[in-house]
């Protein structure tokens, strides 16, 4: 039971596969067997949010999820939000508000605003905050973050 | 890797996972939502011998109502009961306390199950549980069992469970109509565990009040039912005066411990000022 076990999952679309031991975190299996390194290991014990990606549609710790948990499942990673190389509208609006400096938190920052919108499309200023609590930023002071989200969401409520 | 080397098991049914739980005689360690579970695996301050993935039972996660009782699988996601009409219209103490469990993503994985057997004293859903008076069925080899809040939390991380029982059930009473109702919670950033947390509902019949319901959450190491406060308001009604000497009497009623995040006497301070607030909210919110 402590041998390998295949994983088969789908990413951004596209179905990927590895073998590897039941206790590897899903946020390593996505860096280290995959090549997908978008997606940052923090604090490991799902405080800082930096790993999240959406699980079949949910914002998720990857750092709290082992790979083999995800089998079957369907994975929205960073690397899944540019379509034909244009910025998904959610990372254009964190460019455009100065929504990051060193860029460690966003990956996170972006999957969990996404959810956020998802399930609230128009929230206030106090709902984005609440919401993005879940993820750390160490340089911004949240901010450009926050506007960034509010300026996101009418683009995506126009686009769904 | 992270988290120490285990046996891992990903049962499809009840009966299987509790097989597994006597087969590991203790050792083993049930894996819900991992939200707390995991952080653990990954300090190394866990190191059960196998895990028991309870995600891939289906059968665990729904929410019915039947006859004034709203039952949860034990796998029912936080995220769930945030976005169930059923717990918005029957159970909105339990809707409101969601809103502060962990954050959004943690809320996406945690389970209400996983939260009261891992039974955190600061947690939001035991105190829940404790005000709502509610019970949890449990199933082990010798078959299933009903418990209580106060027959479940023994002590800090501690429950009544046996080592090969696995929690499969959380059922509450329906809220009355017109119920009003309040979770407050101290926190030093939201999303953090609560200082204290207290969840509130109260009954009106007039300017009496027929039905009060009190718990803390973070004053002590289980949750406390706070009756003697309650008993203030059924008797006294819901007036500024009697909302203030419950209160203080529920102040009286916790045993809070002193730890890095608040000395003893400030958890008791904030259970009084928080019963209060939580009272004077749920006396707004009556019909």
């Amino acid at each position: 039971m402590t041998d390998p076990v295949l994983v088969r999952m789908t990413v951004n679309g596209a179905a990927q596969e590895g073998r590897c031991a039941p206790r590897k975190l899903l946020v390593d299996f996505l860096r280290e067997d995959l090549g997908l390194t978008g997606t940052h290991v923090g604090c490991e014990h799902g405080i800082c949010g930096a790993c999240t990606v959406l699980v079949d549609g949910q914002a998720a710790r990857s750092c709290l999820m082992l790979a083999v948990q995800a089998d079957g499942a369907e994975l929205m990673t960073i690397e899944g939000l540019m379509r034909d190389g244009v910025l998904h509208p959610l990372q254009q609006a964190f460019r455009d508000h100065h929504g990051l400096q060193c860029g460690f938190c966003t990956p996170g920052m972006l999957l969990t605003a996404l959810d956020l919108l998802r399930t609230n499309p128009d929230p206030s200023e106090a709902e984005v905050r609440e919401g993005l609590a879940a993820v750390l930023c160490r340089c911004t002071g949240y901010h450009g973050i926050v506007k960034a989200v509010r300026a996101a969401a009418p683009v995506l409520r126009g686009a769904s | 890797m992270k988290p120490p080397r285990f046996d891992y098991h990903a049962p499809a049914s009840v009966d299987e996972a509790v097989a597994l739980l006597v087969r590991y005689g203790g050792d083993a360690k049930v894996l819900a939502g991992g939200q707390s579970l995991m952080p653990m695996l990954n300090f190394r301050l866990a190191r059960p011998a196998a895990l028991v993935d309870v995600n891939r039972i289906p059968v665990l996660a729904y929410v019915r109502e039947d006859d004034g009782t709203v039952a949860f699988g034990a796998m029912t996601r936080q995220r769930t009961i945030e976005f169930s009409p059923v717990v918005a219209r029957r159970l909105p103490l339990l809707h409101e306390a969601t809103r502060w469990v962990g954050h959004l993503p943690i809320r996406s994985r945690g389970t209400i199950g996983g939260s009261i057997a891992h039974a955190d004293p600061s947690a939001e859903y035991p105190a829940v549980l404790t005000a709502l008076e509610g019970e949890v069925v449990v199933q082990g080899p010798r078959g299933r069992r009903t418990l209580r809040p106060a027959e479940l939390f023994e002590t800090y991380l501690t429950t009544s469970l046996a080592p090969d029982e696995l929690l499969v059930e959380v059922r509450l009473p329906a809220m009355a109509a017109g119920a009003g109702y309040a979770f407050e919670e101290f926190a030093r950033r939201h999303g953090d565990f609560a200082i204290v947390g207290i969840a509130a509902m109260v009954v009106r019949d007039g300017a009496r009040c027929s039905v009060a319901r009190l718990a803390s959450a973070g004053a002590g190491p289980v949750p406390v039912r706070l009756r003697a406060a309650e008993q203030i308001l059924e008797r006294d009604g819901l007036g500024e005066t009697a909302i203030e000497a419950a209160a203080a009497r529920a102040a009286e009623l916790v045993s809070p411990d002193s730890d890095v995040h608040a000395s003893a006497d400030y958890r008791r301070h904030l259970t009084r000022v928080l019963t209060a607030r939580a009272v004077k909210r749920a006396v707004d919110r009556s019909r």
